[in-house]
C-alpha cells in the first residue's frame, strides 16, 4: 500500500493533521492502537457520555476526521518506522506495512514514572489508568482510593471522578509546597490564556467542596500482602498509615519517544520538564527528512496546542510534497502559529506550578518493574563502573523487559546521574531499536513469506 | 476500588468464575470492576502483578486469554464467553501449542 | 621505558590482551573510545563454541576452551559459562552426509570433539526441534556464557592487575617517537609505549591505515531477536547446516535468535539499524526449526557493528608497516570464545616477538592490499 501521509496516533494532533491533509488532497493512513479515535485526552469520545463544551468540540473534531476520507485503522499497533517512509504495524494478529511519502508521529505522552516502595503491588495504578477506566468502562473510585503525586491530570481526574459519583479518600501532595511561589512570576504571561487557570482552580475547588482531604506528604510507601492494603507516609512530622484499596500515582506526563529514538531522530533535553523530546522546528520537522512530529510527543503543550500543531505540520508536509507553495503554507499557517503561541503562553506558569518531583528512590525501590531491578542495584552497577543507562542495562537487565524502558528509563537515568554527580541530560539513555512493540515470531516470519499489501478503502 | 452501577450484559470466565462485562471495554477494566487486581505472577520472582498504566505501556496486565498467553488485557476488548486465566511465571508456551 | 604497552580497544580482546601482559609484569594502559564492552563484546549470543569453526581456528579454540573451563581461576568469575552444548542440525539427508564428512575431516586432523548424532539422539538433546530434522553435529561440552558478565569479570581482573583503563579516550593517531617508541595520540591525551595492541574491532582497520597498512576488512551489522521469557525448553545452543540460525535460551529464559542476519551499519556514527526483511527471515527460520515459537512474542532486537574479514578469519600478528604494533581484530562475529586465548597469544607476540600459540593462519600479510608501485 502506498500513501502520501502516514500518521501514527489518532489523538488531537493526529486527527487534526489528517483532516487538514485530506483537505489538500492527500491520501492519508492513520494508525492507532486504541479501538477508536481520541487518543488519551479524548479517549472513547465517540462512545462515552459527554461532559461540557470541551467534549462537544472534541466530538465535532472527531466527526470531521471521520468524514475527511482519511483511512483509519484502529487496534493497529505500529512496531517499526523506517526513515524512508515504510511503516509496519500489527492488526488482528497480522503484521502489515505501508509506504508513505511522509510520516507524522503523533503518539503523545506517557506518564512520568513515580517509583515508590511497593508500587508494583496489585492495586497501585497511575491516575491516567484510572481515567482510562472511567472513560472507557464507566468505573469510578469508591472505598479507600488515594491519589498521590502532582500534576494537572491528578486534579482533572479527581474532579471527573467526583462528578461521576465517585469517592476519593484523600490526595497526597508529594511536592515541597513551594510550587505556587515559584510559578507566580510567570502568572502575568499565563493570563494570555486564562481558561487553563480557570479550569485548574475549578478542579481544586471541586475537591475542596467534596471534602476530600489534601495532605502534603513525603516518603510514601505502598504496603500489603499480595496486593495493596495500606499506604504509609510522612506528614506533619509524623508517620501515618491509612487503609487503601487503590493508590493512583501521578507525576506529570512526558513525550513518548520510543519511535523517534528507534528511528535515530535527534533529541533535546527539556530542562524545565526534565525529559527528552525530539528536536523539532516550528513545523514539527525532525532531524530526519520526511519524519515529522506533532502534539505532546514533541513537547507537552496540551490538547489545543496538539490540534494546532497537527494542522501546522500537515500544511508544512503539503508544501514539502509540492501540493502547496511555501507562501500559501505560510499564509494558512500564520493564524495557527499565532494561536499556538497564545496557548503556549501558559506553559511557563504551568510547568513551574507542576514541576516534576525530585527523584531519589530508596535503595529497596524497584525501578525496572519488568526485570525487578531496584534502585540499590542500579547504584551498585554505577559503583562498579557503569557510566550510562545502556551499561547499567547490560549489567543488571534494567530496561530489558517488555516495556523497553517506558516505565523506568527516566528514573534509571536520574539515579545514575545522581550517583555519578552529573546532570541527567549527560546520561546516555537506553538505546532503542524496532520493534518498539511486541509482535510474535510467526507474524514477523509471515511478513517475509508473503509481502502483505493493505488494500486502501475507497477515498 | 473502582466500581460502576451498570455491570454490563456480557459474561467472561475468570479462572472458571463468571464475571460481568460491558460491550466496548477492555478485559482489564472488566476484571478491575469485579475486584480482581492481580492478573499474573512474574517470571523473575513470582511476585503478583496487575494493571498499572491501562494503556499498553507497562506490560503488567498480562493474562492468558482464550488459551493464549502474554495478552495485554488492557488492549483487548471483551467478548461474550471469553476465558481468562492468570499467567503464572513465564508463559507456558508448550501447553499452549499442545492444548 | 621497557615493558610498557598500550591496548587500543576496551572490548574482550583488548581486556584479555591487557590481562596477559599485566600478569607478565608489563605496565599497561587500555584506551577505550566509549566504555568497556560497548560494542560486540558486551552484546552477543555468548556462544562458547568450537563447533563448526574453520579448521584453521580449531587449535586456538581448543586452548580457549580450556581457559573457559577454568575461567574462575583466570579472572575470578566463570562469566556465566555453562557447558550446555552446541548442536548443528541437519534438515535432510544431504546435510547429514555433509556433517559426517566434516566430522571425518576433523578426526583425520586429530580432533574428536565434534560428534555426529542420529535423529533419536537429536530429539533427546532437543525435544522441541521440528520433526523434519534428521540428525546433528554436536560438541557436548561447548556452551554459552554471559557476555557482559564476562567483560566485567575481565575488567575487574585487569584493574586488579594494575592496568589503567581510560574510557572516553578516542585514538586520533599513532606516531613514532624520537627514541623509537610508539606514541598513541588520543583526544584526551597522549600515551607512550614500546608496544601497542590494536584491538579496536570494527575500527581497527582505520588504525592500521593510519600507519600505512591497508588490511582488507569490512563491517557486519548482525541482528539478534530477543523473545519474552519462557520456561526452560532447550539447553544447547542450536544452529543449522544450511540456513543462518543461532538459537539459544538464556539463563533468564529469553530466547536469542541470531545467525548473522544483517541490519544496516553506519560505522561513522557507530550505529546500526534493524532491517525488517532480514529480521523476518531470522524469525522464519527459527519458527521452522522450533514450531512452538510461532506464537512467542519478540520483545526487542539489537544490532551491533563488528569487523568482518573476507575469509571470516581474524587478523592476529604484528603490523607489516609499524614494528611494535600488533593487531588483534576481525573476528567476524565469532571472537567471543577465542578471546581468552587470543589475548594470551597477542601478549606473547608483543612481549617476545612470537608465540607458540596456534595463530599463524591469522597473520595480517594474507589480507594486505599493496598499492601499485
Amino acid at each position: 500500500m502506498r500513501v502520501d501521509l502516514a500518521i501514527i496516533g489518532a489523538g488531537p494532533a493526529g486527527i487534526a493533521a489528517a483532516t487538514e491533509a485530506r483537505a489538500h488532497g492527500f491520501s492519508v493512513l492513520v494508525l492507532d492502537e486504541n479501538p477508536g479515535p481520541g487518543g488519551r485526552v479524548w479517549q472513547a469520545i465517540e462512545t462515552r457520555p459527554l461532559h461540557g463544551d470541551d467534549d462537544r468540540v472534541a466530538l465535532e473534531t472527531v466527526r470531521a476526521f471521520r468524514a475527511s476520507g482519511a483511512e483509519a485503522r484502529f487496534g493497529a499497533t505500529v512496531w517499526c518506522v523506517e526513515p524512508e517512509g515504510r511503516v509496519y504495524w500489527s492488526e488482528g494478529g497480522r503484521a502489515r506495512s505501508a509506504d508513505a511519502a511522509w510520516v507524522l508521529i503523533a503518539t503523545g505522552t506517557t506518564e512520568r514514572p513515580l517509583p515508590i516502595p511497593g508500587w508494583t503491588l496489585p492495586g497501585v495504578l497511575t491516575v491516567g489508568a484510572a481515567q482510562i477506566a472511567l472513560k472507557t468502562a464507566g468505573l469510578v473510585p469508591s472505598g479507600d482510593v488515594w491519589l498521590a503525586g502532582q500534576g494537572p491530570l491528578l486534579l482533572l481526574y479527581a474532579a471527573q471522578a467526583l462528578a461521576a459519583g465517585g469517592r476519593i479518600a484523600g490526595v497526597l501532595d508529594l511536592t515541597d509546597g513551594g510550587s505556587l511561589r515559584r510559578a507566580l512570576p510567570h502568572l502575568p504571561r499565563a493570563l494570555r490564556a486564562p481558561s487553563y487557570l480557570a479550569r485548574g482552580v475549578a478542579w481544586r475547588l471541586a475537591l475542596r467542596r467534596a471534602g476530600v482531604p489534601w495532605i502534603r506528604a513525603s516518603q510514601l510507601r505502598a504496603e500489603g500482602e499480595g496486593r495493596l492494603e495500606r499506604i504509609r507516609f510522612l506528614a506533619d512530622g509524623t508517620v501515618q498509615v491509612r487503609p487503601a484499596s487503590l493508590l493512583l500515582l501521578h507525576d506529570g506526563v512526558i513525550p513518548s519517544v520510543q519511535i523517534t529514538r528507534a528511528l535515530g531522530c535527534a533529541h533535546v533535553w527539556d530542562e524545565v520538564q526534565h525529559c527528552w523530546k525530539p528536536l523539532t522546528d516550528i513545523w514539527g520537522r525532525t532531524s530526519l527528512e520526511r519524519i515529522s512530529v506533532a502534539g505532546d510527543g514533541a513537547g507537552i503543550g496540551g490538547a489545543r496546542v496538539a490540534e494546532l500543531s497537527g494542522r501546522i505540520a500537515a500544511l508544512d508536509i503539503a508544501a514539502a510534497l509540492g501540493r502547496l507553495s511555501t507562501a500559501a503554507r505560510d499564509r494558512a499557517a500564520a493564524p495557527l502559529l499565532a494561536a499556538r503561541e497564545r496557548h503556549l503562553a501558559v506553559r511557563p506558569f504551568l510547568d513551574a506550578l507542576f514541576s516534576p518531583l525530585p527523584i531519589d528512590p530508596a535503595d529497596e525501590t524497584i525501578l525496572c518493574r519488568c526485570e525487578e531491578v531496584t534502585a540499590g542495584r542500579v547504584r551498585e552497577a554505577v559503583s562498579l563502573g557503569c557510566l550510562g543507562a545502556n551499561q547499567v542495562k547490560a549489567f543488571t537487565r534494567a530496561g530489558m523487559g517488555a516495556c523497553q524502558g517506558r516505565m523506568c528509563g527516566p528514573v534509571v537515568a536520574a539515579v545514575i546521574a545522581a550517583a555519578r554527580g552529573v546532570a541527567p541530560r549527560d546520561i546516555e539513555p537506553y538505546r532503542l531499536r524496532f520493534p518498539t512493540k511486541p509482535l510474535t515470531l510467526g507474524e514477523l516470519a509471515a511478513l517475509h513469506a508473503q509481502p502483505t499489501a493493505v488494500e486502501p478503502q475507497s477515498s | 476500588m473502582l466500581t460502576r452501577p451498570d455491570p454490563g450484559s456480557l459474561t467472561l470466565l475468570f479462572e472458571g468464575r463468571p464475571i460481568p462485562a460491558r460491550e466496548g471495554e477492555s478485559v482489564a477494566s472488566a476484571l478491575i470492576a469485579a475486584g480482581i487486581l492481580a492478573f499474573r505472577t512474574t517470571p523473575v520472582s513470582g511476585a503478583p502483578r496487575g494493571p498499572f498504566c491501562m494503556m499498553g505501556a507497562c506490560f503488567d496486565c498480562l493474562a492468558v486469554v482464550d488459551g493464549v498467553g502474554s495478552v495485554q488485557t488492557c488492549l483487548v476488548q471483551v467478548r461474550d464467553g471469553m476465558r481468562i486465566e492468570r499467567q503464572q511465571g513465564a508463559r507456558d508456551i508448550a501447553s499452549e501449542t499442545t492444548g | 621505558m621497557l615493558e610498557r604497552a598500550i591496548v587500543i580497544g576496551g572490548g574482550l580482546h583488548g581486556l584479555s590482551t591487557a590481562l596477559h601482559l599485566a600478569r607478565s609484569g608489563w605496565s599497561v594502559t587500555v584506551l577505550e573510545r566509549r566504555h568497556v564492552g560497548r560494542h560486540s563484546s558486551g552484546i552477543n549470543a555468548g556462544g562458547v563454541r568450537r563447533l563448526g569453526r574453520d579448521v584453521r581456528e580449531i587449535a586456538l579454540a581448543q586452548v580457549a576452551h580450556e581457559m573457559w573451563r577454568n575461567l574462575r581461576a583466570l579472572v575470578g568469575d566463570d562469566g556465566g559459562f555453562r557447558p550446555s552444548g552446541q548442536v548443528k542440525v541437519a534438515e535432510n539427508e544431504t546435510e547429514l552426509t555433509a556433517l559426517e564428512h566434516r566430522a571425518a575431516e576433523l578426526r583425520a586432523l586429530g580432533w574428536t570433539h565434534e560428534e555426529v548424532v542420529d535423529r533419536a539422539e537429536t530429539r533427546r538433546l532437543l525435544p522441541a526441534i521440528a520433526p523434519h530434522v534428521v540428525g546433528a553435529l554436536v560438541v557436548r561440552d561447548d556452551g554459552a556464557a554471559d557476555p557482559m558478565r564476562t567483560v566485567m569479570a575481565f575488567r575487574h581482573a585487569v584493574l586488579a592487575s594494575g592496568v589503567a583503563i581510560e574510557e572516553g579516550a578516542s585514538v586520533l593517531a599513532l606516531e613514532r617517537t624520537a627514541g623509537g617508541n610508539l606514541r598513541v595520540v588520543a583526544d584526551r591525551g597522549s600515551w607512550e609505549a614500546t608496544r601497542v595492541a590494536n584491538c579496536a574491532g570494527a575500527w581497527a582497520p582505520a588504525i592500521a591505515r593510519s600507519v600505512g597498512e591497508t588490511i582488507r576488512c569490512g563491517v557486519k551489522a548482525s541482528m539478534m531477536i530477543v523473545t519474552e521469557r519462557l520456561p526452560r525448553f532447550v539447553e544447547p545452543t542450536v544452529s543449522t547446516v544450511a540456513r543462518p540460525l543461532s538459537f539459544k535460551q538464556t539463563a533468564a529464559g529469553t530466547v536469542l535468535i541470531g545467525g548473522g542476519h544483517q541490519g544496516r551499519a553506519d560505522p561513522a556514527t557507530e550505529t546500526a539499524v534493524v532491517d525488517v526483511r532480514n529480521l523476518a527471515r531470522a524469525a522464519g527460520i527459527a519458527t521452522e526449526l522450533f514450531p512452538l515459537m510461532r506464537g512467542v512474542r519478540i520483545l526487542r532486537s539489537w544490532c551491533g557493528i563488528e569487523a568482518r574479514t573476507p575469509d571470516d578469519l581474524p587478523v592476529i600478528g604484528e603490523s607489516t608497516t609499524c614494528p611494535g604494533l600488533v593487531h588483534s581484530f576481525g573476528y567476524s562475529g565469532h571472537g567471543f570464545q577465542l578471546a581468552p586465548a587470543a589475548g594470551a597469544a597477542v601478549a606473547e607476540i608483543m612481549m617476545r616477538g612470537r608465540t607458540n600459540l596456534p595463530v599463524a593462519p591469522f597473520a595480517p600479510a594474507r589480507l594486505i592490499e599493496r598499492s601499485a608501485a
